[in-house]
């Protein structure tokens, strides 16, 4: 690396054209909104900067708050989620043959590369009450009366089944929305572990094996502690993009289940309140800036006691 | 696990041979279930002869027909296809920028350059969405607009947001270069530009033609940030698909997802081919 001023026109010509885009259509931006959150509405469009607190204060308002703590509980569930389902798929893929690990992981990455809106709607199209889930339950359900019928049980049947076949309402509810999280999200939690899992040394593993410990044992006391800092970073990485997330509440929640993205849309659309939304916007980001630190401070303390050890 | 050994005449399962264990199995096959089938009936039932599209009745490609036809569809996909050429152009060049700036060069504040730039990759879509919303309406950009020049707004936020994605893969192919060849470049009496346009520019190529790919249909995928800054004239193809998709889930709207689909699997697919050749060259 060279030091900026050997090669100062180099250096000016590479450098100032992205950082004054990065100025111009990124950091001025972000900054009117946050000039905005100390504003207040004033009319219908105008917005007077008073450097109230106001916006502030009102997002801790008991309406708000249980959004922001519902939207935490989302994510923090389909995050959940994501790690017990991810873990085992990647420790599959780390410990499986050569020829198929990278065909698994493409696997993984494939849907990820589908538009997010596009999933959002194959699940809608999966989960509606006419919808392919609820097909196939009917059809189990006939096929269960026609059996029981056969065995002259048709009452057992009208017993257990009902008069007839009730299709599952699986969409706009909070489970929606946490199916629709883990199924956006997985691959965020996939890759970080298995990342993490590949640098492990099987040997540890092969060692607690022959010690007797059983599999799950293995996994929890060796596996687990060694791969932490990847748990932890998979954790954050797919926590993030949840908790922010606009489309999936939007298109599979009820009305109950709007999450922070869902009232700050809100705020500029429909309720036209731009200091509010501003101030809720930040409060986000806030709460992003805060993950990361976490993120990086592991990641710091991991690097000391490396050293140490 | 020694009971296993010889049986049915394979190979014994070693002890971390996970996904010849069944629980392993179960859930691995689970995910893909989970993560496939419900694209791929989407996908298939795009073709289907019904319109309550839920039974298979035939296959047809009358839907592939409507949606050539609906004006408004393809309207808006010639704005998506349009909006993502530019700022794929533009975001190729100031990516590059970043790129070279951060691999070849010592400055102070560096780390905070650094944090800066990133930014635009974590913080929330919704809140770059609002911000850009917010400052289009605040500098007073006008609605009125002849058309590739009414779609500016929206490829400036794109651009915004792919630039930095371009920065991060074409500095890590930079990160493999050879300052020897550099070296050697200087010696035979190359000035600093030319060592850039004939040494440094031809070993980022395949870091560029990757990047430019990402920045492509990260910018036709992008639903959040466009919903916020298109106007009524200027409707890219997710936020119509997305307005399709609130009012039902139509034949329609499964073609025209499966058209998308295939366009950005196909480039990424690309783009991780070109990425892998490169390395294996080196």
């Amino acid at each position: 690396m060279d030091p900026w001023h050997k090669f100062r026109r180099i250096f000016y010509s590479v450098g100032i054209p992205p950082t004054i885009w990065l100025i111009a259509f990124f950091l001025v931006p972000l900054g009117l909104i946050w000039i905005f959150s100390f504003g207040e509405k004033v009319g219908v469009v105008g917005i007077d900067i008073t450097w109230t607190l106001d916006n502030y204060v009102r997002s801790f308002n008991p309406d708000i708050l249980t959004i922001f703590a519902k939207s935490l509980w989302l994510a923090a569930v389909a995050t959940f989620i994501c790690l017990v389902i991810g873990l085992p798929v990647a420790l599959g893929i780390v410990y499986a043959p050569n020829k198929w690990k990278g065909l698994l992981l493409l696997g993984i990455m494939l849907p990820f590369w589908t538009n997010l809106l596009i999933r959002t709607y194959a699940l809608i199209a999966v989960l509606r009450t006419r919808g392919y889930v609820n097909f196939t339950l009917e059809w189990l359900d006939g096929a269960a009366r026609w059996f029981l019928e056969l065995f002259g049980m048709g009452g057992i049947a009208l017993a257990i089944l009902g008069e007839r076949f009730q299709a599952l309402e699986l969409l706009y509810n909070d489970n929606a929305v946490i199916l629709g999280l883990v199924y956006v999200h997985l691959p965020f939690m996939v890759l970080p572990l298995y990342a993490a899992l590949e640098r492990l040394d099987r040997s540890y593993l092969e060692a607690s094996l022959d010690l007797g410990a059983g599999h799950l044992r293995t996994l929890w006391n060796v596996v687990v502690p060694l791969a932490l800092p990847g748990i932890i970073s998979g954790l954050i990485i797919t926590f993030i993009p949840a908790l922010g997330s606009f489309l999936t509440p939007d298109l599979l929640g009820g009305p109950d289940s709007a999450m922070i993205a869902t009232i700050i849309e809100r705020q500029f659309k429909s309720a036209n309140d731009w200091p509010f939304g501003s101030a809720l916007s930040f409060l986000l980001m806030y709460i992003t800036f805060g993950a990361l630190a976490i993120r990086a401070l592991m990641a710091r303390r991991r690097g000391g006691d490396g050293m140490g050890g | 696990m020694a009971k296993r050994k010889g049986l049915f005449g394979r190979d014994p399962a070693g002890p971390l041979d996970y996904l010849r264990k069944w629980p392993l199995l179960t859930v691995m096959i689970a995910t893909f279930v989970f993560l496939y089938v419900p694209l791929l009936t989407l996908m298939a039932f795009s073709f289907n002869d019904s319109r309550r599209n839920i039974v298979w009745r035939g296959f047809t490609t009358e839907y592939y027909g409507k949606l050539f036809n609906n004006t408004d569809l393809m309207i808006a996909f010639g704005n998506s296809l349009t909006i993502a050429l530019f700022s794929t152009f533009f975001s190729l060049i100031l990516g590059a920028m970043v790129a070279i700036l951060l691999w070849r060069f010592r400055f102070p504040m560096k780390p905070f350059y650094e944090g800066t730039m990133a930014l635009p990759i974590v913080i929330p879509e919704i809140c770059m969405g609002v911000a850009m919303l917010a400052f289009f309406a605040r500098i007073g950009w006008p609605n009125d607009l002849v058309w590739p020049i009414s779609l500016a707004n929206i490829t400036i936020a794109h651009i915004s947001f792919t630039f930095p994605f371009v920065a991060v893969i074409v500095r890590a192919r930079l990160a493999g270069f050879n300052r020897e060849q550099e070296e050697a470049c200087r010696d035979l009496g190359a000035g600093d530009w030319e060592v850039y346009r004939d040494v440094i520019i031809p070993h980022m190529k395949p870091g560029l033609v990757a990047g430019g790919l990402l920045a492509f249909t990260l910018s036709l995928d992008d639903f959040v940030i466009t919903f916020f800054t298109s106007g009524p004239e200027t409707v890219t193809f997710p936020v119509k698909v997305y307005s399709m998709v609130r009012f039902s889930v139509t034949p329609e709207v499964n073609a025209a997802s499966t058209v998308l689909i295939v366009i950005t699997v196909f480039l990424t697919a690309i783009a991780m081919w070109l990425q892998n050749k490169g390395a294996e060259k080196k």
